[in-house]
Order: structure tokens, then C-alpha cells, then sequence
């Protein structure tokens, strides 16, 4: 009986532990897991030949895997489509958001071959603990060339910080997709930019250039 | 003579039928309606003629360049980004920034000299970073308006705002400009902006496959990205996003990625068709 009675405890503790442990990453400072996160990819492509050479197989598992877990692709696609969003229906949102992850992670998967002795430095980060919607400034650092400003918008959930917008030198890529978005809503209406996307997706797969 | 005139013919010839064909540039339903790039369908035309240009002429050399041995290519390309230093002395000072206005001149002084005419960036070993400035971002930091979107012949993306700071003050705080022997001067002149066409190859795949309109894809980067540079990097978020929300479901469908800041109050009418 007794014995029992420290067992759970002794459970009841551990699963207090793991579900702090767990709340502990969930809530970890958005700085922070940005930096982890950029060097982890940064690493694993600095390791890989077949990522550096930009094989999309390769890439498209990485950002399952490391990216996927902290990032709105869904969100970053609602902003980028903007006011056509609300006349979607579900299966038209998936399919915008799987196309759009499609495209994005196949036109960058061309500039992995670019990654030599990279690494990720934080920038000064201000931020209340209050906050539910921060910019995370970062810079990439290398031997050669000028820094590379890459900043990150992310977003409180239940799950985490999630990434919904990058910005690279300057340009936020939900903006840049703004205009190009609605105006193929407002020619072909949503279907017709899911259509856009997907055709792309399938030159891009073929190796053709747009 | 005859041979002497046909050469002579065939440049402006050439530049003609770019137009011509330019002239197919094909223009989307609600070009025009961005407050900020009231003139779409005239630029489309002059975006269509440089990528002719480009495709026929600057790519092609840009590509023969990548050839070069690259420390060859990073010595013009340090020595050409040199030429800029005394631009972003003059605009940092400006734009109140003294200290880093003297560090440019340091940059500037070091790099001629022992950079060997900016060959090497010896100031960035010792701790002197570079900083990106010219007229258009000073204008821009004293308040003016970017004003209208203009794509100029050749030299591509720009507003009238930065197409005046570059045209009435940046040629004159560039070294390349007071060169006096003309022909070098031309000289350096056609090898830089083959560098910085040569700089940018690897980014038109990118943005090739990126895009689906290339043309508002280097329209919105680029007004953005000069934003980012006026404010050097940490731009106040826009008026249509103050609480760190852009506004998903109240953007009129008709004004796509309108910035409400850049739209006078007066003009709120409709923009003409």
C-alpha cells in the first residue's frame, strides 16, 4: 500500500515533470528558438551534399521534419491571400497553403547551395513577456560577403511560438505576395491561384524555368 | 562609310525593336489601382524593354564575367562598392548620423590605401562595418514621399523620389564620375554595372520561379526594401498593421497590399480606370 502510494506519486511527479518540461519548450523565448532553429537547419545542410545541391526531396523532408513543427504555413498563406481568404471554402485553404508551402520551398531549396561557413547571430530583440506577436531580427554572418538581415514574425499559440512571416533584407514575404495574389483572385477567383500555383509547382518539378 | 554607318545604325535600330516587342508587354486587369504605382502599364512597357536588353545584351556579359577567377571578381566588386563610400559619408552625415558618417570616411580612406584602391575591405577586418546610403534614403529619412514607381531604362526598379536623389546628387558623390579621361571613366562604368548584373544571376532564378508576376514581385520588394533602408533596417510597422495585426479581413479586395500611409487623405477617390 504504501508502496502503491510512492509509485504514484512518483508517477503523478514524472508526468508533472514531462508536462512542465513540455510547457517549458512550448513557452521557451521566441529569440532563442529561432537562433536553434536557424543554426539546427543551417547545420543540417552544411552536412548533407544532397541538401546543399538543392535535391527537393531532400529539402522538402528537412522542413517536415525541423521547420514544419514551428510554423504557420496556414496563417502565412491567409495574409498573403488576404481578402479572397474569407470566400474559401476548407479544401480550397488546404490546397492553397500545401501549394504556396510547395512553391516556397522549391524555389528556395536553389539557394542551399549558397550555405558555406554561414551562422546565425541574434540581433537586439525587444519584446515584453505580455507580448503575443513578435519580430524576431536575426543577421547570417560569413567569411565573405556583407551580413544577410533575415527577420522572423512569429506568433503565441497553445502549441508555441509559431513562424507566420519571413522577411529577408528588408522585404516581408507575405507582402511581397500580396498584390500577386489578389490580383489572380480577382481574375480567376480563388480556384484560379490555386490553379496558378500548382501549374508553377509542376514547371518548377520539371526543371523548367517560368 | 557605308560600313561605318550601318554600325552606327544598328544600336539605335536594335534599342527600336526592343521597344517594338517591349510593346507586348501584357498588363493585368487592375494595373493602375496601387496608389503607389499609378503609372503600371507604362512601366510594364519599360520592364519588358530592359529584360530584352538584358536578355540580349547585360546577361550574357554578366555571365562571361562569372568566369573571371572569383578573387578577381571580389576585388572589383570591393573596389566598385568603395566608390560608394563617400555617398554614404555625406548621407549619414545628412541624415544625423555623425559617427557613422566618420566611419565611412575611415572605410573610404583606409580602403583606397592600404585596400589598395578598395581591392581589399581591410576597414571590415578592422571593425569598421559598411553601412548602405545614398540620397533617396536621406530624402526619404527628411520626410519626402517615394512618390510614384518608375522602372527607368537600363537601370530598372525605382520611385521618383530616388530616381532624383540619384540623378541630381549620387553621380556627383561617386569617384567613377570625376574621372577625367572619358574612356576609362565609360570604362569602369560598363564593368560595374556588368559586377552588379553579375551579382544579382543567381537571385533571377529565385525570383523567376518565385514569382507569379515578376513585375510587382520586384516592385513590392523593392518598395519594401527601400522602406527597410530608410529606417536602416527597423522600419515602424506600417499604419495598416499598429497592433502588430495587418488587417486580413478589412483590406478592401480592390486595393491589394495598399500601404494606408502612402495615400494622401485628399485622393481617396477612386484611382481612374
Amino acid at each position: 500500500m504504501r508502496f502503491l502510494k510512492s509509485l504514484l506519486f512518483s508517477l503523478a511527479a514524472s508526468t508533472l515533470l514531462i508536462s512542465g518540461a513540455y510547457a517549458q519548450s512550448a513557452s521557451a523565448a521566441p529569440d532563442a528558438m529561432v537562433r536553434d532553429l536557424s543554426n539546427e537547419v543551417l547545420n543540417a545542410i552544411k552536412a548533407d551534399q544532397a541538401l546543399k545541391s538543392g535535391d527537393t526531396g531532400r529539402v522538402q523532408k528537412l522542413v517536415d521534419e525541423k521547420v514544419l513543427p514551428y510554423t504557420d504555413f496556414q496563417k502565412m498563406t491567409q495574409l498573403s491571400v488576404g481578402p479572397g481568404w474569407r470566400n474559401a471554402t476548407p479544401d480550397q485553404r488546404a490546397a492553397l497553403t500545401r501549394e504556396f508551402r510547395t512553391l516556397l520551398v522549391r524555389t528556395y531549396s536553389g539557394a542551399l547551395s549558397q550555405v558555406s561557413d554561414h551562422k546565425v547571430e541574434l540581433r537586439p530583440f525587444r519584446a515584453q513577456p505580455t507580448d503575443t506577436d513578435v519580430i524576431v531580427r536575426t543577421q547570417v554572418v560569413a567569411s565573405r560577403g556583407d551580413p544577410i538581415q533575415i527577420d522572423y514574425r512569429l506568433e503565441k499559440t497553445d502549441a508555441g511560438w509559431k513562424i507566420y512571416d519571413l522577411n529577408i533584407l528588408g522585404v516581408w514575404l507575405v507582402e511581397n505576395y500580396k498584390s500577386q495574389f489578389s490580383s489572380q483572385v480577382n481574375a480567376g477567383g480563388v480556384d484560379g491561384l490555386i490553379k496558378t500555383l500548382t501549374e508553377r509547382n509542376k514547371q518548377l518539378a520539371q526543371g523548367k524555368k517560368a | 562609310m557605308l560600313t561605318s554607318l550601318l554600325r552606327n545604325a544598328i544600336a539605335p535600330l536594335s534599342v527600336l525593336a526592343a521597344i517594338i516587342l517591349s510593346g507586348c508587354a501584357t498588363v493585368p486587369a487592375d494595373s493602375g489601382n496601387d496608389p503607389r504605382d499609378p503609372i503600371e502599364s507604362f512601366n510594364r512597357q519599360v520592364f519588358e524593354f530592359n529584360d530584352v536588353v538584358d536578355r540580349a545584351l547585360l546577361k550574357p556579359i554578366a555571365e562571361g564575367y562569372e568566369y573571371l577567377p572569383e578573387p578577381v571578381r571580389d576585388c572589383l566588386g570591393n573596389a566598385f562598392s568603395n566608390f560608394r563610400e563617400p555617398s554614404n559619408a555625406v548621407n549619414n552625415l545628412l541624415q544625423g548620423k555623425p559617427v557613422e558618417a566618420a566611419s565611412d570616411t575611415c572605410r573610404f580612406v583606409v580602403n583606397s590605401t592600404i585596400g589598395l584602391l578598395g581591392c581589399f575591405d581591410v576597414a571590415r577586418q578592422i571593425g569598421l562595418e559598411k553601412h548602405n546610403e545614398d540620397f533617396g534614403q536621406t530624402l526619404g529619412r527628411w520626410g519626402a514621399d517615394a512618390g510614384p514607381y518608375i522602372v527607368l531604362p537600363i537601370f530598372g526598379a525605382s520611385t521618383v523620389r530616388d530616381a532624383i536623389g540619384a540623378l541630381l546628387v549620387e553621380a556627383y558623390l561617386d569617384p567613377n564620375f570625376w574621372i577625367q579621361d572619358v574612356a576609362a571613366r565609360n570604362w569602369i562604368f560598363g564593368v560595374r554595372l556588368v559586377d552588379q548584373r553579375a551579382q544579382l544571376l543567381q537571385a533571377d532564378d529565385l525570383i523567376s520561379g518565385a514569382a507569379l508576376d515578376k513585375y510587382r514581385f520586384i516592385r513590392d520588394g523593392y518598395l519594401q526594401r527601400r522602406r527597410s533602408l530608410i529606417y536602416d533596417g527597423n522600419p515602424p510597422p506600417a499604419a495598416d498593421e499598429v497592433d502588430g495585426k495587418p488587417p486580413v479581413d478589412s483590406a478592401p479586395a480592390a486595393d491589394p497590399g495598399v500601404k494606408k500611409e502612402l495615400v494622401p487623405p485628399q485622393s481617396a477617390t477612386p484611382a481612374p480606370k
